[in-house]
């Protein structure tokens, strides 16, 4: 347990048994967690249904049926059992749409956690190693990305840069990548002072080799925590901005449309805006339950 | 502390400027500003435009004209009101202003009680459906959250307006979206500040001197508590303000959110660079004076 924080106490030698048992320490307490195996339950449905969608859906996503327009969902009066939770305004089957939604969410909610890791994770190592004039450029920035509401940022760049799947990844990865870099900075501080380092330094470590193989990997437990959550905090903003109508610019069902759209309706069909709404929330709900338990077992301190 | 002060207000003018750079770049992000705002005009019209707007300057003197018709308050006519786009924008300020404080005081009047009566009562049946509510909260997209709540007590039920901002009533769907949206980080953060002091040598002492829990907890916890709290209230004002946005939108509340999510839609950048830097001005200047008061109440900082 001790080997999380004070990897200085372990010499090269021990580190891969060491981590070894860490490792299944933490996935002994991950399968344990009923909450953790329920989110991982729903994540994979939900991940299962995305991959596989063409399959899956019943229907496709985009055809039109105005006869069957605003089906209510089959256990409603009204219902119909090939239109499970109904039909929207032009008649197109809800289930396939939100299964075919579910690719966007992910994507996006991944990919834009990749570019945040990529820019957060460089700037916190190099704020936090060389310090000086370059850690008080980075951290300004930092406090100037906080200074806005990010949504709105995001908003104003995809507007500006023409709505596409690729600007929505890479404006929302270029909105949310400060926690890491102040997370891996103030961890970088902190262990810069460790013995380990010192000693790493002693034996003529070079700086890259420094970076990546003692400062980076002890970053990892925080770094994959927050970037779990961030995936779900992605997820939420991709159907805000899709909502507020500046989303993929594609005819491609995505969820946050589809409650923008179910809006207009909601009091002729409630269902146009429920489901895909409780889509995002058992995602986004999955997601940060198997985060949470990755934090606690991620966590030395909390046993 | 007078040097802190100073050093935090140097650093109040460079987060400014970087917030300035930040909205010049919405307009020039895209690499012609003119194509943006009009992209039917034929190419001859364009380039007038272009020539005429100054777009053809080097960058670094377009954006220190930008700076310097910042800090005269100028951004510009809306394309769309043909008017000065930040009188437009102010004029909307108080709406939202009203609708944020609102649904903070909502969220705070909900998660301190419950933060503190979980971390109190540690593993209560209260702290464990508090935790649900919580993850539950923090889960779900705000949008959707109004419109549920549009579903039931506007559509179902027909106790409040639909949307609106004309009575109080039509108040009440708006702040309590933007309050749920809030409050399970509060409730979050409460416990947990609590759950760090409450087992300190200090509220154990306190207790053996045999004063009252309830004196303890608000006198000699609480105060502790409250600290990080101020900060991360601070914080949590600017993700408010972006909630802000979404919840006008959902309800229809004549707000700047609802202001610059139409003026992109018009790609009318006037008014959505007059609203995005007022609300990051609003957000800088809310978390200087949350750092001036931890600095006023964190006794570790006055006595320097």
């Amino acid at each position: 347990m001790v080997i999380a924080t004070h990897p200085a106490a372990e010499p090269a030698l021990a580190a891969g048994p060491a981590r070894a048992v860490e490792r299944s320490r933490v996935q002994r307490k991950l399968v344990r967690s009923p909450v953790a195996l329920a989110g991982a339950l729903v994540l994979l449905v939900v991940i299962g249904a995305a991959v596989f969608a063409p399959y899956v859906a019943p229907h496709q996503p985009t055809r039109q049926n105005l006869i069957r327009r605003f089906t209510p969902p089959v256990w409603a009066k009204g219902g119909n059992p090939a239109y499970l939770l109904g039909t929207d305004q032009v008649g197109r089957d809800i289930l396939s749409r939100m299964i075919h939604g579910a690719r966007v969410s992910l994507i996006v909610g991944t990919a834009a956690v990749v570019v945040s890791l990529l820019v957060g994770v460089t700037l916190g190592l190099l704020s936090g190693f060389t310090g000086g004039r370059v850690d008080t450029v980075i951290m300004t920035i930092v406090d100037v990305t906080l200074s806005f509401p990010q949504l709105l940022l995001a908003l104003a760049f995809v507007a500006a840069l023409g709505p596409s799947l690729v600007t929505i990844i890479v404006v929302l990865g270029l909105t949310g990548w400060e926690r890491y870099t102040r997370v891996v900075r103030a961890e970088v501080l902190a262990l810069r002072e460790k013995d380990f380092v010192e000693a790493a330094r002693a034996m003529g470590v070079g700086w890259l080799r420094m970076l990546f193989r003692h400062l980076l990997p002890n970053t990892f437990s925080s770094i994959i925590v927050m970037s779990t959550l961030q995936v779900a905090q992605a997820i939420l903003q991709e159907a805000a901005l899709s909502f507020l109508g500046v989303g993929t610019g594609s005819a491609y069902p995505t969820w946050g449309q589809m409650i923008a759209l179910g809006r207009d309706f909601v009091s002729v069909a409630w269902w146009l805006p429920t489901f895909p709404g409780l889509a995002i929330l058992l995602t986004v709900l999955a997601i940060n339950m198997v985060g949470d338990r990755l934090r606690d077992a991620l966590d030395p301190r909390v046993t | 502390m007078l040097t802190v002060v100073v050093r935090r207000l140097v650093r109040l003018l460079v987060v400014l400027a970087g917030v300035s750079l930040v909205t010049f770049a919405i307009l020039h992000v895209s690499g012609d500003p003119v194509s943006l705002m009009m992209s039917e005009a034929p190419e001859a019209d364009r380039a007038v435009l272009r020539q005429a707007m100054g777009f053809n300057d080097p960058l670094p003197l377009q954006f220190a004209r930008f700076l310097r018709n910042t800090a005269r308050g100028d951004f510009g006519q809306s394309f769309f009101y043909r008017e000065p786009a930040l009188p437009l924008v102010l004029a909307r300020m108080p709406t939202t202003l009203l609708l944020t404080v609102l649904a903070m005081l909502l969220a705070l009047g909900v998660a301190l009680p419950v933060g503190i009566y979980g971390a109190v009562r540690r593993n209560s049946l209260l702290d464990h459906g508090a935790t649900l509510v919580v993850f539950l909260g923090q889960s779900m997209p705000v949008f959707w959250t109004g419109i549920m709540l549009m579903l039931l007590f506007a559509v179902q039920w027909r106790l409040l307006p639909v949307s609106g901002w004309d009575s109080w009533a039509s108040l009440v769907l708006p702040a309590f979206t933007l309050g749920t949206f809030s409050a399970p980080l509060l409730m979050r953060i409460v416990r947990s500040s609590m759950l760090e002091v409450i087992n300190l040598d200090y509220v154990r002492t306190a207790r053996a001197k045999g004063v009252t829990e309830w004196f303890v907890i608000c006198r000699h916890a609480l105060v502790n508590a409250a600290l990080p709290l101020v900060t991360v209230a601070g914080l949590q004002f600017g993700l408010l303000l972006g909630g802000a946005v979404i919840t006008e939108t959902v309800f229809a509340v004549p707000g700047v959110g609802r202001l610059i999510v139409g003026a992109i839609r018009q790609l009318d950048f006037p008014i959505v660079q007059a609203g995005v830097f007022l609300l990051a001005l609003i957000v800088v200047v809310v978390n200087f004076t949350v750092d001036m008061l931890y600095i006023y109440l964190n006794p570790q900082i006055r006595v320097r």
